[in-house]
């Protein structure tokens, strides 16, 4: 990538930045240009680091794994920038400034499934793996057609995950700036693109590492903010925390009815136990099973383990990992509970109903509010990061999925593996632009649409489907095509299929039944209270009386507008009138249909190579005899 | 592609030291994987089915659901802790392996 054309893109999305018309949410227009300016000099340093990545990488194996000449420690905060992406940063705080414990019980799954790749894949996968989760699998098996299938499989589940990045990504932007969603969907695909087309690997995982530093250092300081009024202790800052007016709020709304004879103190400390999210612990524990497993089972992850040199590398990379993203949750706790009490769930869910911008709302707050120059700066800074975070976790996602068209079914299974390393580089790229632009009109196609269960389908897909055939290739002997062919089908499917007749899908004839409950509720409000207005004496009741009949019409406004946009569907997208599968997550089924699919096709198919090919395998993979070297530089 | 492609692969994984380190290794990691599953699981359902015990305070506003969500990360991090020493030991024991495998795994022909 030469200055040039760096300046040039710069300017392209600067220009773009500048010309929406649309006005600012979080950040309120006075303060735009500040906002630019941070993200700005965010970009630019990416930019600057693309640019020196772009004299290094000259090979296949630099684009597609940096050379494997990267640091345990460096890979660490790569994989834990690829990990913690804008649902995890954003979402978890969000999730716990409005639901407390559940909130932060379900960052605990996302830390332990760590262990699962550190005990059992990253090493093996280090010593057996040289580009892409294809390579590991065809070392015994028939290489064009295992590779085939892994590579449709990286390519599915690295669609939903960047499919939902892509639609997260916009709405988050739109909603912190107030730059429209299509461009902000294309200026994402287009700094991701710049880095990956340009920069590959090399690039892309000093991107990750400069956003997880920039995420971990913007979250220390608020949390030493928050916490530091209480001296850093922690009965003294929970204590707070259930004290809080605003916080014993969130729970009377939460409970509703039940919190009646609730005292306020019993109020706050509900706030801090368990069930004000999570319903079902069914769905909690398939949930589990596919973040433990499923995790293990992502091609974007597995793929930071081929950049560095020896499985003593790979290990420490995973080490450090936890050590960060653990680290990070534990700030998260602070954070949520932070925004809970300080800015408070009416002020959070009134920008967003998720509860996203409870992180970036909170450094507005602590620099010292909406008028203050600290507090937007502090905004636009966390708002900068939560930026850079999408495009880094994007373009790590396009560059897997691109490695799996490349180098699994271009060189693979196309070439039958004979191809310089100039033509594979080419073929990389190009992939990497076709995948890249295909991202983009995702994106913007899927405005609007509820994407938030696509990330826990990509989870579920790899826990079904990648982990097992990744596993049993590893650790049992008598794993051959025909299992793997079996478990990535039967795995990728029933997840797919179970969630397409889950509760996930939109259910028009539910959605309409309890919507007009909400209009009937209103109407009768509606009735009452103007039955009761005329007779109000004081003018304080009559001013009640008329905001409760503002909040009651608002609430039948939004209930018909929701019949409306069902747009007279009855059924669900696969013709259903209600769920036929009641858990949201499929884990549960689908984790060991997978399993037990690739037992049952290698029992069945039976091959004798991929048996004699056992021994090698396990040897290999145990001491790292003629793993694939780094490339010296 | 490798130099080494043409070892007798099987004498090396029936060489006493490999068997030794496949055991070793395999028992401690499938153990403690073991142990780190159920360990996870019991939060979900320890929040689910024992919240009675997830409310009792210990410390301040502290009950014990918190304390035990936060001994997760304990857990796993002590997890992490303790495999990384143990890796010397299997690692002395590859590297040892992977040096004398020109010699055991040398085709007779």
């Amino acid at each position: 990538m030469t200055k040039r054309q760096i300046v040039l893109s710069i300017g392209a999305v600067a220009a773009a930045l500048g010309a929406s018309p649309a006005f600012a949410q979080a950040v309120s227009s006075e303060w735009r240009i500040l906002t630019f300016g941070v993200f700005g000099a965010i970009i630019a340093v990416t930019m600057w680091v693309t640019y020196l990545a772009a004299k290094r990488t000259k090979t296949a194996a630099d684009f597609y794994t940096a050379g494997g000449g990267v640091s345990g420690l460096q890979n660490g905060w790569a994989i834990a920038g690829d990990y913690l992406s804008a649902a995890s940063f954003l979402g978890i705080a969000g999730l716990i400034s409005l639901y407390g414990y559940d909130g932060f019980m379900y960052s605990v799954g996302w830390l332990v499934a760590y262990i699962t790749v550190l005990l059992v894949i990253a090493e093996p996968c280090r010593n057996i793996g040289k580009y892409t989760m294809g390579d590991i699998l065809a070392f015994r098996n028939n290489p064009k057609t295992v590779k085939t299938f892994m590579a449709l499989s990286t390519i599915t589940v690295s669609t939903f995950y960047l499919t939902a990045q892509m639609v997260g990504g916009g709405v988050l932007v739109k909603t912190l700036i107030g730059i429209d969603y299509e461009i902000s969907v294309a200026v994402v695909g287009v700094l991701m693109l710049a880095y990956v087309l340009f920069g590959g690997m090399v690039a892309t995982t000093y991107v990750q590492i400069i956003k997880a530093i920039l995420l971990v250092v913007a979250s220390l300081v608020m949390v030493a903010l928050v916490w530091g009024q209480y001296g850093f202790s922690l009965p003294g800052y929970l204590g707070a925390v259930v004290g809080d007016a605003d916080v014993q709020a969130q729970v009377a709304r939460l409970l509703g009815d039940s919190a009646r004879n609730m005292t306020p103190a019993e109020l706050g400390q509900r706030f801090l136990e368990p069930g004000l999210l999570f319903k079902s612990p069914i769905d909690q524990i398939s949930l589990g099973m596919a973040l433990v497993l499923g995790t293990a089972g992502l091609p974007h992850i597995l793929m930071r383990f081929f950049t560095v040199p020896t499985a003593q590398q790979a290990r420490k990379s995973v080490i450090w990992a936890m050590a960060i993203i653990g680290g990070f949750y534990l700030l998260t706790l602070f954070l949520g509970t932070g925004a809970a009490m300080l800015v408070g769930a009416p002020a959070i869910t009134g920008i967003d109903r998720g509860g996203n911008m409870a992180a970036p709302l909170l450094a507005q707050f602590l620099g010292g509010g909406k008028d203050s120059l600290l507090g937007n700066l502090m905004l636009a800074f966390v708002a900068a990061v939560a930026f850079a975070t999408i495009v880094a976790v994007v373009a790590g996602l396009v560059l897997a999925a691109a490695s799996a068209m490349s180098h699994d079914i271009w060189v693979g299974v196309i070439k039958g593996d004979k191809a310089t390393s100039e033509e594979e580089l080419k073929a990389a790229r190009i992939c990497s632009l076709i995948v890249g632009v295909i991202a983009i009109a995702i994106g913007i196609l899927a405005k609007g649409q509820n994407v938030a269960h696509l990330v826990a389908l990509a989870f579920a897909v790899a826990a079904s489907a990648n982990l097992p055939v990744v596993l049993l290739t590893l650790y049992w002997k008598k794993c051959n095509t025909g299992g793997v062919v079996a478990g990535l089908v039967i795995g990728t499917l029933s997840a797919i299929a179970l969630v397409l007749v889950s509760p996930n899908m939109t259910y028009p004839v539910q959605i309409k039944a309890a919507q007009e409950r909400i209009i009937k509720g209103a109407d009768e409000r509606i009735a009452k209270l103007n039955a009761e207005l005329p007779g109000l004496a004081d003018a304080t009741a009559t001013e009640n009386a008329k905001q409760a009949l503002a909040v009651a019409e608002k609430a039948k406004a939004g209930a018909e507008a929701q019949i409306k946009a069902l747009g007279g569907a009855t059924t669900s997208l696969v013709g259903l009138s209600e769920p036929w599968f009641q858990l949201r997550n499929p884990g549960l089924i689908s984790i060991p249909l997978g399993f037990l699919a690739v037992l049952i096709g290698s029992l069945l198919y039976r091959d004798k190579r991929a048996e004699e090919m056992w021994e090698e395998l396990y040897v290999r993979s145990n001491t790292g005899i003629g793993r694939a070297a780094a490339s010296a530089h | 592609m490798q130099p080494s492609a043409a070892l007798n692969w099987f004498a090396i994984d029936s060489d006493a030291r490999f068997q030794t380190l496949h055991k070793r290794k395999s028992r401690f990691l499938w153990g403690l994987m073991a142990f780190a599953v159920v360990y996870y699981f019991l939060l979900p359902v320890g929040a689910a089915y024992f919240t009675d015990l997830f409310k009792i305070k210990i410390w301040g506003a502290i009950n014990f659901g918190l304390v035990f969500a936060l001994s997760q990360f304990i857990v796993a991090w002590g997890i992490a802790w303790f495999y990384a020493r143990k890796a010397g030991e299997f690692d002395a024991l590859a590297e040892e392996i992977a040096r004398d495998a020109d010699r055991i795994g040398a085709r007779t022909r």
